[in-house]
């Protein structure tokens, strides 16, 4: 994928591409649609893909599984696939691109070059710090030296999936990599956060929408992630949901419970604690999420999903106590040991203080028979 | 075989009575609706979901409470300076180098009961102000987990005061974790406070158990004659 000396529109590609107009325009809609625009932003969006040139985007892989790249490419549209990745000029991305070894390395310095201050950067995985970061090096170089240089003239950085926004699988301990989310290596930079193991395609597509669209990064939330996408939990916008209201609750995964349909909090479902948009946008074009498949909510998309405990355990174990350590179980042993020592004291007190008692009992005998 | 001369100290003023039971109440609620949401119980029912709403009133109660909790503990705040000298903010915090001395007494002839002479205090002792002061911080990190869980679900801008609180902590998951042990402190609070308010009056007969109703306290004339004497010497 070379750079092309003129860029062209979205729209103008897509038609040559053999798109029609309506294919276009219905795109636009489910686009705008996701994004939680008003009727009127749908021809905000296909204005921008009308008439704005296409957007350069370098899109790195770190220590990552490439299932970021999957989800975006099977995103309920196909035009999202043509669009934003055949389309999008994706100058460098090391899964798609057609150039290799040295002539890749150079399309990625003409891009930064060419244009910078105006590409994107999409950072998909995380980058491992300990040994100097040698457990990730492209090209000679480390992870961290080719991201810093990347983000240095990029328009906007975008974090796909769990591994750049928070470390995910990599990270949870012991982390003998140093695996280390995007963020906390490019302090001062904006880094649009899009969690989830993977992310859902639909909300990837329409983040890169929206800065094509208003050339602006999303409104973000307090740690990063696009508020659009991220500001309700799944359990919010969960079709169980009544279930769970109704206290009506899954206690195992065979039971009656279970092939009623009845809500999966209490075999683990991280729903009630997982920002995502899994519960409206689903997956796989619509079809189904975890939850409508009767498996409850990892919380994917939730930093540090993989240190927080069992992910089939409504109650985490606690850290250092032991894996079959929760709150309950800790707090019950704490109250019993406190009930002993209650009675040890109480003894005590008869036996060591006896003068002192003795004294206010007779006291109060005396004064008894005064009246 | 001496006899005490008592007098009536008003020592707990209405406010902090009033303060202390509806946070008692509150405690109570917020720990039985808490336990309850932490590990629902098995329940079979034969009917459609939309004829109960059982857990969503559970999780309602707990949620008024915490209300209720919050304000009652704003309002104690504002007592430690408005309130008389057993209610004080000094009663809580540490200032000087006697209240650690109060403290080891207490240590000593209370809870390891060591012989000696026996330490009394008129309002809270110096480690009963301590224990409390660390409550208060529990109180505080209830809160902040408690209602930077609720956040997320409010429209409600006192809750939208703690939606920092899942950043700082790294998410829901550490929030409800913190949440959910820091319950079992205020139980374990409970049971000892319970049993040393019982101590207290069985050792010291100064109507310690009446006291948080009425407010008084019977304090021995010799304590009043003491405390002259010092005054005296210091004036």
């Amino acid at each position: 994928m070379s750079l092309r000396p003129t860029r062209s529109s979205y729209y103008e590609e897509l038609r040559q591409r053999g798109y029609s107009r309506r294919d276009f325009m219905k795109f636009c809609a489910t686009v705008a649609a996701y994004l939680g625009l008003e009727a009127s932003g749908v021809g905000q969006v296909a204005h921008a893909l009308e008439t704005k040139p296409r957007i350069p985007v370098i899109w790195l892989h770190f220590q990552e599984c490439t299932c970021c790249s999957e989800s975006f490419i099977r995103s309920s549209h196909p035009i999202v696939a043509d669009i934003l990745l055949d389309k999008l000029s994706l100058d460098y991305t090391e899964t798609l691109m057609a150039a290799s070894g040295h002539q890749a390395e150079k399309c990625m310095r003409d891009t930064m070059e060419k244009y910078k201050g105006e590409y994107v950067l999409c950072i998909e995985g995380s980058v491992p710090t300990e040994a100097d970061g040698v457990y990730c090096m492209i090209g000679g170089r480390t992870s961290l030296d080719i991201l810093k240089e990347a983000a240095s003239g990029a328009k906007a950085v975008i974090a796909w999936g769990s591994c750049a926004s928070n470390g995910c699988v990599q990270s949870a301990k012991p982390n003998p990599t140093g695996a280390t989310p995007i963020h906390k290596l490019l302090r001062g930079t904006t880094v649009i956060k899009v969690p989830g193991c993977p992310p859902i395609g639909e909300v990837m597509a329409g983040v890169l929408v929206h800065i094509i669209t208003f050339g602006t990064i999303p409104e973000l939330d307090g740690i990063g992630r696009p508020k659009a996408f991220y500001s309700k939990r799944v359990h919010d916008t969960c079709y169980r949901r009544p279930f769970y209201d109704a206290g009506l609750f899954v206690e195992r995964f065979d039971d009656e419970n279970a092939k009623k349909g009845y809500c999966l909090y209490k075999v683990g479902c991280k729903g009630p604690l997982t920002y995502n948009a899994c519960g409206v946008t689903k997956w796989n074009n619509g079809t189904s999420f975890p939850i409508q498949s009767g498996h409850g909510c990892f919380g994917c998309s939730e930093e540090g999903y993989w240190d927080a405990g069992g992910l089939y355990l409504r109650a985490q174990p606690f850290p250092g106590f032991g894996i079959e350590s929760d709150a309950d179980k800790i707090g019950t042993a704490a109250a019993i040991a406190t009930g002993v020592g209650i009675a040890a004291h109480a003894v005590m007190t008869n036996l060591r203080k006896s003068r002192l008692i003795g004294n206010l009992i007779s006291e109060g005998k005396e004064a008894e028979k005064e009246l | 075989m001496s006899t005490h001369k008592l007098r009536r100290v008003f020592v707990w003023e209405l406010p902090v009575r009033i303060y202390h039971w509806v946070n008692a109440l509150a405690i109570v609620v917020l720990c039985i609706t808490g336990y309850l949401i932490g590990k629902p119980p098995a329940i079979m029912f034969g009917g459609e979901a939309h004829e109960r709403y059982l857990f969503g009133w559970i999780r309602f109660i707990h949620f008024v409470a915490a209300y209720i909790f919050l304000f009652n503990f704003v309002f104690r705040i504002y007592w430690g300076f408005a309130g008389n000298k057993y209610a004080g903010w000094k009663n809580f915090i540490p200032t000087n180098r006697k209240y650690f001395r109060e403290m080891w007494e207490v240590i000593k002839i209370d809870i390891l009961q060591l012989k000696g002479k026996e330490h009394l205090s008129v309002g809270h002792n110096a480690l009963a102000g301590f224990t409390y002061f660390m409550m208060f911080l529990m109180f505080l990190v209830q809160i902040i987990t408690g209602f930077g869980l609720y956040a997320a679900m409010s429209h409600s801008w006192i809750a939208g005061l703690f939606a920092w609180a899942p950043y700082l902590f790294g998410g829901d998951f550490a929030l409800r974790q913190i949440h959910h042990i820091t319950m079992w402190l205020f139980i374990l609070f409970a049971i000892i406070h319970v049993y040393l308010v019982f101590y207290h009056d069985y050792v010291e007969g100064r109507g310690e158990v009446s006291s948080m109703s009425g407010g008084w306290k019977f304090i021995e004339e010799e304590v009043f004659e003491e405390t002259e004497k010092k005054s005296a010497q210091s004036s």
